[in-house]
């Protein structure tokens, strides 16, 4: 069956709760609340974790390996540098030095934690991105919008819901 | 007095911020070309040392790092204040800093490549700057490891990369907001670009808060090491006046001191030309001023600490090197970084010129002056009174080509960074409006407890 998106677009945080609420409470068919629903707003909002509910976030294992990984690549490249520099003189001094290699794995480390952060941002935020099928720019200006997918049977309950909850806007597209 | 209005609507913030990258009142362009004018000069500068060599930059042995490495420190520690503002007070969850950590964090940016330009400058035969960098090689050479100067170069690049990237993230919904209400046009391609398709869906946020959280607590400790490293250029030399163990915390508080001032500056003139009144205030104004006066006195106690080791080591050539400081050639720029620095922030203390514009503005240029002076009094008399006595007597006055590359790099900043402001709000939108939201919330949630208490 085809799906159908619609957008639905309000004004204050309080009616898109009550909008989630009534969406998790009500049994429709063609349309799961977990998996077909997505909630823009132009600031980020501890209320909208409150209402969707927990979701894990990966970044931070992103940033462990790409710290560590760094560090590690770090150290082991001015290791092996120095372990076969044969022109420089050592005088009788370690050849891999412990306590100034520190500085470049820790720099290493630094480096590696934040190029590897913003890739597992990119990788986990999905970004790049394509333009959603219904997308307003009101969404980043100053209003909340509820975007969900559903079967074509759903979407008159959905939208009666919104209505029922003074959306602002209901933009519709079919599906492909 | 609040630091903005709660009823501010967001829609209006959306427009008085994307007014600014079109209509920018005048002196916008007076800036612009005074700055490319100081540019030129730099620029004629260095041709004409590329062309005739070092020795136009008057420098010899020993001064061998005149007012090139100076400067170097001196832009160093200007990139603090977006560590600052950004990382720290975001870390603190001081909300004030909202309105302005945007264009703090562009001038850590453009203040870190203005320094790099200087490594490159100082080197002389810029072509051959490639030396220093790491790479395998068939004569099995490799830069030194345990060089502080190394570990500069390798510091300074996490630090540059780091801050573009986390300037970069923090903006791109902004970006959204410019691709979606920027007509066509090249600005609209490169914003819908660099906006990577954003839609502030819930998944974006969540994902973007532990990011922008993760990289802030990355550069602090960052931002810490650069200018430690910086220190240690001078501090694990055995040379008078530079071998002192209170260094780097030294350089530390400089640097996050100069950067303060730079902020005081750069918050005046933008808020003026760009007509940010209503978010850059008076209030706000006066948050960093406590906050500049507050980091000076650390700066002054940290130089007293400095003077009285010296003075109680009983190290005669390091002794010498503070006498002379004090009264030998280079006293009267000594004791003006003294009064820019340590006197000069008194003013700040008092409430009446807390908010007093032309004063702060005039104050926080003076501040830099002192923090330059600061770093140039590191460099030359140590050099000029070294612990061989063959070196006493050569003194050394930069070359007006020294004098024109530092000039100029003040232009190539303000290029750079009047331009960024130009095509990129430098007032974060979605910030500024959870500033406004929450503090809305707050105000609704004590005025409901009062009715509950009535």
């Amino acid at each position: 069956m085809s799906k159908r998106h619609l957008l639905a677009l309000f004004s204050n945080f309080d009616e898109a709760e009550l909008v989630v609420q009534e969406l998790r409470n009500t049994q429709i068919n063609g349309f799961n609340v977990n998996d077909d629903m997505i909630v823009k707003s132009a600031i980020e909002h501890p209320e909208v974790e409150e209402f969707l509910g927990e979701k894990p976030v990966y970044v931070q294992w992103f940033t462990l390996f790409g710290a560590l990984m760094g560090g590690l690549l770090g150290f082991f490249l001015i290791s092996g540098a120095q372990a076969n520099f044969y022109a420089q003189l050592k005088g009788g001094k370690p050849i891999v030095p412990l306590p100034p290699n520190f500085v470049l794995t820790y720099e290493m480390f630094i480096l590696g934690g934040v190029f590897i952060t913003v890739l597992g941002f990119l990788i986990c935020a999905g970004l790049p991105a394509r333009r959603s099928p219904l997308y307003s720019a009101n969404v980043s200006e100053d209003q909340i919008g509820i975007l969900v997918k559903s079967d074509e049977g759903a979407s008159n309950t959905l939208k009666e819901i919104f209505s029922k909850h003074q959306a602002l806007e209901i933009q519709e597209e079919a599906g492909k | 007095m609040k630091d903005i209005r709660e009823d501010i609507a967001w829609a209006k913030i959306n427009q008085d911020v994307l007014k600014s990258l079109e209509n920018p009142r005048k002196l916008y362009w007076w800036i612009l070309a005074v700055a490319l004018g100081m540019l030129g000069i730099a620029v004629g500068c260095e041709v004409y040392q590329y062309n005739v060599g070092m020795g136009v930059a008057n420098m010899d042995n020993p001064h061998m790092w005149g007012l090139y490495i100076a400067t170097f420190i001196f832009w160093i520690g200007m990139s603090h204040s977006g560590t600052l503002l950004s990382a720290i007070l975001h870390l603190m969850h001081a909300d004030w800093r909202k309105p302005i950590y945007r264009f703090a964090e562009a001038m850590t940016t453009f203040s870190l490549l203005t320094a790099g330009l200087f490594v490159a400058v100082h080197i002389g035969r810029v072509w051959q700057m490639y030396y220093a960098l790491p790479y395998p090689n068939e004569r099995g050479l490799w830069p030194n490891f345990q060089s502080p100067l190394l570990w500069d170069a390798m510091a300074i690049f996490t630090y540059l990369s780091s801050s573009i990237l986390f300037l970069y993230v923090g903006m791109i919904p902004d970006l959204a907001i410019c691709r979606d209400r920027i007509h066509a046009g090249w600005r609209k391609k490169l914003y819908t670009l660099l906006s990577l398709g954003w839609e502030g869906t819930d998944r974006q946020w969540r994902n973007f808060r532990v990011t922008y959280l993760t990289i802030a607590c990355f550069l602090i400790p960052l931002a810490v090491s650069v200018h430690s490293i910086v220190a240690s250029d001078f501090g694990m030399s055995q040379a008078p006046g530079w071998h002192v163990t209170s260094f780097p915390p030294y350089f530390v508080a400089g640097a996050l001191y100069s950067g303060c001032a730079a902020i005081i500056t750069l918050f005046i003139i933008l808020r003026y030309v760009f007509r940010f009144e209503e978010y850059m205030t008076l209030p706000i104004l006066k948050k960093i001023v406590r906050l500049t006066f507050a980091i000076a006195m650390v700066w002054t106690y940290l130089n007293a600490v400095e003077f009285a080791s010296v003075w109680y080591s009983h190290d005669e050539a390091s002794k010498d090197v503070l006498i002379q400081k004090a009264s030998g050639t280079y006293a009267p720029f000594w004791w003006a970084m003294i009064f820019c620095g340590s006197i000069l922030p008194i003013t700040l203390a008092f409430k009446r010129f807390q908010t007093n514009i032309p004063v702060l503005f005039a104050v926080s240029l003076l501040l830099n002056l002192g923090m330059w002076l600061e770093r140039w009094m590191i460099v030359a008399p140590t050099f000029s009174h070294g612990i061989y006595p063959w070196a006493w007597d050569h003194d050394q006055w930069p070359s007006f080509v020294q004098w024109g590359m530092v000039f100029g790099s003040f232009g190539w900043f303000t290029l750079l960074f009047m331009l960024f402001c130009k095509i990129f709000p430098s007032v974060s939108m979605y910030e500024v409006k959870e500033m406004v939201y929450h503090r809305s919330l707050h105000l609704k949630k004590g005025e409901a407890d009062e009715q509950g208490a009535h």
